[in-house]
């Protein structure tokens, strides 16, 4: 090994199977935050096209639900979820499944506000000149409404997507040995042969989360000039 | 001959606040009828309620003798036949002038979409846009868009048209574009309900006037009479306003 990569502590990556471990965690952590967006994007899109609807049942029930998730630190909800739910309710939730709850429960919140404003952006001449033509409800949502609200949407909902990947590392604190646990792990099994190994493996993890958003956040930017 | 869209004892409320009361109107085929009247009149909002994007409170609405139910199944059919275009641009961003103009003959008249757009591309041709038709409506100048949106009302082949106050967005330049095309319309004999606040148009247009004022009609008659010398008070302290 060179001096270089000892110095930094990235020597560690290359002992054993570190760097697959590394690896196998951050498919973890993309695991459960991809599961979670999928649903978040179906629920949001429900919700945030109810929260248009303008009843006033809805609106209160939506308006506390957002605020509870905005308010609530989300290390706070996987607490509540995993910990809470068993002792409280006697479930037995795997600290994945109480992951993707909560996540899916954040998500959902998110989404839908973005829904509705994407849709509320959308003028009344817009729904009335589709009318007039003699388009039914469902073909304005279709050909008219829908098209314009998803370019609004999109690169909004990828920036959610981004928050919600990196917001995935706080899982190892119900116990999911995602990427920055195994790097943690390997830190401490480590700490005798090569002391300076939490700034490499560290770095890495830093790389790893680089590596899986950075490409959305590119897409977000160019679906953003597309839009515009 | 059997009048194309017959208004009986029409009224509208917003909020319990009266805005047309008792309003009647028969529009004969081939006819143009101009509404004036000040701003707030209740003329736009009477336009509306024709083809039914606001719910009236009493009275009825026929078109071809049957009544439009804005809340009712046929409604979506019954607009087919009624062709409107409104004050402010009001294309769908998202499509390019084409698109625009063919989504409704093939999506809700169920045409063939190479005859629409032969169609499409003949009108464009008749108001001189034939070479913005893969063109997006932010690319146009306002008196373009609203002769796009013209465009878009005409190849549904309504038996009526409406204007509402078409060129009142536009830059005084672009208006006289706009109201070459309608006034190209009468000509050709359709018929045509238009509300506008430009009076000389009004009177080189209209086969008749109706002057609105207060929710109410106050006078109507042929242009000639009610520009030159109108029966009441009210319609003349209207006609003097615009004098300088």
């Amino acid at each position: 090994m060179s001096p270089v990569i000892e110095s930094i502590g990235i020597d560690v990556l290359f002992k054993g199977n570190n760097m697959m471990r590394l690896l196998s965690g951050l498919m973890a952590a993309l695991k459960i935050s991809m599961i979670s967006v999928v649903l978040s994007i179906v629920i949001g899109l429900v919700l945030g096209m109810l929260m248009t609807l303008n009843k006033p049942a809805i609106k209160v029930v939506s308006r506390i639900y957002l605020e509870t998730v905005r308010i609530m630190p989300q290390m706070v909800l996987l607490f509540i979820v995993y910990f809470g739910a068993t002792k409280a309710m006697g479930l037995n939730l795997s600290a994945e499944t109480a992951s993707i709850i909560v996540f899916t429960f954040w998500g959902s919140a998110e989404m839908a506000d973005l829904v509705r404003g994407a849709l509320i952006s959308i003028p009344v001449i817009q729904y009335e000149s589709s009318y007039a033509l003699g388009m039914t409800g469902l073909q304005t949502y279709l050909y008219v409404i829908i098209p314009q609200t998803v370019r609004r949407l999109l690169p909004l909902a990828i920036n959610l997507i981004t928050r919600m990947i990196k917001t995935t590392s706080l899982v190892m604190m119900i116990g999911i040995v995602e990427v920055l646990k195994v790097g943690q792990q390997i830190i401490e099994a480590n700490r005798k042969s090569s002391p300076n190994a939490a700034f490499g493996v560290f770095a890495t993890v830093f790389l790893l989360y680089f590596i899986a958003c950075w490409p959305i956040s590119l897409l977000s930017r160019y679906l953003e000039k597309k839009a515009a | 001959m059997d009048p194309i869209l017959t208004v009986e004892h029409l009224h509208k409320e917003f909020d319990g606040y009266t805005v047309l009361d008792d309003v009647n109107m028969t529009v004969n085929p081939g006819e143009v009828v101009v509404i004036v009247g000040p701003s707030g009149c209740g003329k736009s909002t009477f336009l509306r309620c024709l083809n039914g994007l606001e719910k009236i409170e009493d009275g009825k609405v026929l078109l071809d003798g049957k009544i439009i139910n804005p809340t009712g199944v046929d409604i979506a059919k019954d607009r087919q036949k009624i062709g409107m275009v409104f004050q402010s641009y009001d294309l769908f961003p998202h499509k390019t002038i084409l698109q625009n103009i063919t989504l409704a003959p093939v999506k809700v008249q169920g045409r063939n979409k190479d005859e629409a757009v032969r169609e499409a591309v003949s009108l464009l041709e008749r108001v001189g846009l034939s070479n913005k038709k893969d063109q997006y409506p932010r690319q146009l100048s306002g008196g373009q868009k609203q002769r796009v949106a013209i465009v878009r009302a005409l190849i549904m082949h309504p038996e009526i048209l409406l204007f509402d106050e078409v060129t009142a967005a536009l830059d005084p330049e672009m208006v006289r574009e706009v109201l070459e095309v309608v006034l190209s319309l009468a000509k050709e004999g359709r018929t045509m309900l238009i509300v506008t606040h430009e009076m000389a148009f009004a009177r080189a247009v209209a086969d008749r006037i109706v002057f609105i004022d207060g929710g109410r009609i106050v006078e109507e008659g042929r242009p000639d009479e009610f520009f030159t010398d109108p029966r009441t008070e009210r319609a003349r302290r209207f006609l003097d306003s615009f004098e300088y």
